[in-house]
């Protein structure tokens, strides 16, 4: 999806402004919002990819102007309403009005660790050999995906070479659309600057994540 | 550092002021309670009445990342990267194997990649999607590295970004930056200091900075260090 999510090279956003001795967090719901979203990923309704797509679905001028955790915040409403864990009613009324979801894997305190530890590994058996090789020239499709992706829009239709394979991996395109993890394989690109940014640019090269269906064998 | 503005208004994508028009409430004691933070309560309140929500296990969770999992675990591993060329080797091979040794793993933090700054080359690492960072070993991140000005800028004017933290690296210094686009997680190994040898891993610890383990500071010179404990006593 071309959103406001996709920043790389956008512009006008002004200086980084650091913040001093920066607390972990500025206010308490930051850290209750941070917890809920965490304790209810853990119940396995959905996926990171499917919880990336509705954040980067909120309306644009939202995205642009609320603080992170609260992105985070809107969008753990949105998936509890979409995975018919609670309905919308249940929301304006902060209570229980329909009967809650039977056989759900809570996150209790004893299991908080092993959960945090265990994380959520991405790499899966491989379905087939991989296409390209490191040290190979490979080019990044031109693809206008309405749903979720992970090809940045700056490193599309762009030349770059293979520098590392990390085995095959949960693919986000398809999982974000509840249509299964597909493994495919996934690779770092490395791309010239110049061949991103022409000469507006003071980066060397880029890195990019990519996954095989991103990629095409480069025509040089 | 060059951008001190309002601490308190550091935190949303924009990092600006923004209009203090929420809807507003008060609660017995009289204290501010805005909109987004109500929403919060009342979300939390129909989750655990639903019984999808066990509150201790909230409250276990923030403390997990207040007290355990911070910047100090990757203080630890650069540290003992710097002292032990052996495990610095096998950080920079299987970079998963040797941080779980340490005991740091878990949570985006499954699969980690550490990049070495050398003379050079200088590595940075963004996220311009969304704000994929390695919790393990750098716990939550800051507000400026999920910020529209560092998610966009860093993979067009990483030099820019770096004159923001009063950074200014060396023109024949190459600058390469990692956009965290899947679920592998950088680390960023920064250069070891001159001046530094026969320091032992604690002394070594004092140098590595939370920033410098992304990219956007160098370690600390040990004179720097000096100067910090003269100005604490």
């Amino acid at each position: 999806m071309n959103g406001v999510h996709d920043m790389g090279g956008m512009q006008g956003f002004g200086p980084v402004i650091v913040e001093e001795n920066e607390p972990l967090f500025h206010h308490p719901w930051e850290s209750r919002a941070l917890a809920l979203t965490l304790a209810m990923g853990a119940t396995g309704k959905w996926n990171i990819d499917w919880s990336r797509s509705v954040r980067e679905s909120l309306p644009p001028a939202m995205y642009l102007s609320i603080e992170y955790y609260q992105i985070w915040f809107e969008a753990l409403e949105r998936l509890l309403v979409q995975s018919g864990l609670i309905a919308p009613e249940e929301i304006h009324a902060s209570k229980a009005i329909v009967a809650p979801v039977q056989g759900l894997r809570i996150l209790r305190k004893e299991n908080v660790a092993a959960t945090l530890s265990k994380g959520g590994p991405t790499e899966r058996q491989a379905l087939s050999a991989a296409q390209f090789a490191i040290g190979q020239s490979v080019r990044t499709r031109e693809m206008n995906p309405s749903t979720h992706t992970r090809l940045p829009h700056y490193c599309r239709d762009k030349i770059g070479v293979v520098t590392a394979i990390h085995g095959a991996h949960v693919y986000p395109d398809t999982n974000a659309l509840r249509q299964g993890e597909q493994p495919k394989w996934l690779y770092t690109v490395c791309f010239d600057a110049t061949e991103l940014w022409g000469d507006n640019t003071t980066a060397s090269s880029v890195h990019v994540d990519c996954w095989e269906p991103y990629l095409q064998a480069a025509k040089l | 550092m060059k951008h001190e503005k309002d601490p308190q208004t550091a935190t949303s994508l924009q990092q600006s002021d923004h209009p203090h028009d929420h809807d507003h409430d008060h609660d017995h004691d009289g204290v501010e309670l805005s909109d987004i933070e109500l929403r919060v309560r009342a979300l939390e309140s129909l989750l655990i009445d639903k019984g999808y929500v066990d509150p201790e296990a909230l409250d276990a969770l923030i403390e997990t990342y207040e007290t355990k999992v911070g910047p100090r675990n990757g203080v630890h591993v650069v540290a003992k990267a710097w002292h032990d060329p052996v495990f610095k080797q096998w950080l920079l091979e299987d970079a998963d194997a040797a941080i779980a040794s340490l005991g740091y793993t878990g949570r985006q933090g499954e699969h980690m990649v550490v990049v070495e700054n050398t003379p050079d080359i200088h590595n940075m690492v963004v996220c311009t999607l969304c704000s994929c960072y390695p919790w393990p070993v750098l716990g939550l991140p800051p507000a400026w590295y999920k910020s529209a000005a560092y998610r966009s800028r860093s993979v067009i004017d990483p030099r820019g970004v770096l004159h923001d933290f009063g950074i200014e690296m060396p023109s024949d210094t190459r600058i390469t930056v990692w956009d965290s686009t899947a679920e592998i997680r950088y680390l960023v190994l920064p250069m070891r200091p001159a001046g530094t040898q026969g320091w032992n891993q604690e002394q070594l610890s004092q140098l590595i900075t939370r920033n410098s383990m992304i990219g956007c500071d160098v370690a600390k010179k040990p004179d720097q260090i000096a100067s910090d404990s003269e100005a604490a006593s």
